[in-house]
């Protein structure tokens, strides 16, 4: 029985138009990916793309300079220079970080004591030289304020796992 | 000088005439096969559950034009250590071949272009000839893995070629006659499909690998050999070969059309069937076959190269072989045999 049912298999080909029919059913079943530059799929909160430094809502820097982030940076692509300021307060002189070094992995965020150093959502930064990915504070002060509100809303809904 | 015209006219006309019928054969292949690519590229997208090209132009409709003027525009580079003129010779022999083939496919009744009495001969004789660019571009290029997926073609054409011989000596001799019409004529009552569907089934996968088509496709291969044989090739060339291997794509569906799905004839002959012309018959059912050439890509993973031969050599030869012997075994005793000149 088992011989005769291979060998009706073998010679009528079932096997292989099962599977053409298989893939034939696939056919009018809706595609699954999307429209990119034009659509975009989904990004949880937790997704980390390009960093963003942030400040207070008065407009006063979070940075503390206190090097945490430097120091956790697995790939050593943070390099932080800071001293007191007038008033007493430290604050970074420079804050740089080479995006060409970064593995996204978060732990700047983590390390971040106030959490000035974020990342962001956005991850279509592309340039086109290389120069052009070595941030420095001011790109990242401005990214922040260009992102507050999302990454505001972002840390809000991952505060209670964190 | 009015006289001299005249007779000029009447000397060029039939070869103003022919030209013209080349053009009405030519244009829409190289059109069919732009739109080959398209639909390739739209049904595997949509097995694979993906969008496909859908920029240019409504719903990528332009897109093959696209790629035709990219390629176009692009520079053609030859490699420092290719023999240059068969490297440039191969492409255009494949493109070549690829469209000589059609002078004798018959688009319906009466509508071909040389109605020449061994046209199967002919169409079997040009599309052996195809492993010959192949062979030429692998040999030329000087690059191994330009030379392994040519060897690989021509063992495979070679070996295929063998089988469809005798798939097509089995139509053959139910017919009687060489010529592409009269084989499609004889299907008037019934197409060869039904009597001698293992043949057609054993033709249609020969088509398979003679056209290097999924799940044949090792001379190219991408995963070990590249791309195999037109690896060097680029820009002009390199669309050659491409419009070669789509066009054959459409003349191996045309030949299993013609030998066993009735060529032109509709499938039943009667009233909303048969007032449909030959030729869109024609295209519906080459457009099927291309459909299932497609199907096949998306369905299954590419062969071993033993398990290729052995399935040639060891299941396809012997099967078709018999079936010769049973074909006219049964037609000599039933005395079914065409009678010589009793076709034409």
């Amino acid at each position: 029985m088992t011989f005769m049912q291979r060998t009706i298999r073998t010679w009528f080909l079932t096997e292989l138009l099962k599977g053409m029919f298989l893939t034939f059913r696939y056919m009018f079943k809706p595609a699954v990916t999307i429209n990119y530059p034009y659509e975009k799929g989904y990004l949880s909160p937790r997704f980390r793309a390009e960093h963003a430094l942030r400040r207070y809502e008065g407009g006063e820097e979070r940075c503390i300079s206190c090097k945490l982030c430097e120091a956790i940076c697995p790939a050593q692509a943070i390099t932080i220079d800071g001293m007191p300021r007038d008033d007493g307060s430290r604050r970074t002189l420079r804050y740089d970080i080479d995006m060409t070094k970064c593995i996204y992995c978060g732990y700047c965020e983590e390390a971040c004591p106030v959490d000035a150093i974020v990342e962001g959502p956005n991850f279509e930064f592309a340039t086109e030289t290389r120069e052009e990915l070595m941030y420095d504070k001011m790109k990242l002060l401005d990214n922040g304020a260009r992102w507050e509100t999302e990454l505001a809303s972002r840390l809000k809904q991952d505060a209670k796992y964190r | 000088m009015v006289d001299f015209a005249l007779t000029l006219w009447e000397a060029l006309w039939p070869l103003i005439w022919i030209v013209i019928k080349i053009l009405a054969i030519v244009v829409p292949l190289l059109v069919a096969v732009a739109y080959l690519t398209y639909a390739e590229r739209k049904v595997i997208s949509a097995m694979q559950r993906r969008k496909g090209p859908n920029v240019v132009g409504p719903l990528g409709l332009l897109q093959p034009f696209a790629d035709g003027v990219k390629l176009f525009l692009k520079e053609t580079i030859i490699p420092s250590g290719a023999n240059r003129a068969v490297f440039l010779l191969a492409p255009m022999l494949t493109f070549f071949l690829s469209l000589v083939a059609w002078a004798v496919i018959p688009f319906g009744e009466g509508l071909v272009l040389a109605d020449i009495n061994v046209g199967i001969l002919y169409l079997f004789a040009i599309s052996g000839m195809g492993v010959y660019g192949i062979l030429m571009a692998g040999w030329a290029s000087n690059s191994k893995y330009s030379f392994l997926g040519s060897l690989r073609s021509a063992a495979q054409m070679v070996s295929y070629e063998v089988s469809m011989g005798f798939v097509i000596i089995s139509v053959l001799v139910v017919v009687g006659s060489l010529n592409l019409s009269d084989i499609v004529m004889a299907q008037k009552n019934m197409w060869f499909v039904i009597p001698l569907l293992p043949m057609a089934v054993i033709f249609f996968i020969s088509t398979l690998a003679e056209t290097n088509r999924h799940p044949f496709d090792l001379p190219e291969a991408e995963a070990e050999l590249v791309t195999g044989y037109n690896v060097e090739y680029s820009a002009m060339t390199f669309a050659l070969f491409f419009l070669g291997e789509y066009a054959n794509m459409i003349l191996m569906s045309g030949m299993t059309t013609i030998l066993f799905l009735g060529g032109w004839l509709p499938p039943f002959d009667v009233a909303p069937f048969n007032l449909i012309p030959g030729p869109i018959w024609f295209a519906l059912k080459i457009s099927m076959l291309l459909f299932v050439f497609i199907w096949l890509r998306a369905a299954f993973p590419r062969y071993r190269y033993d398990q290729l031969m052995r399935l040639g050599w060891k299941v396809f030869l012997p099967i078709s072989l018999a079936a010769v012997v049973v074909v006219s075994g049964v037609l000599v005793a039933f005395d079914m045999l065409p009678v010589a000149g009793g076709m034409r």
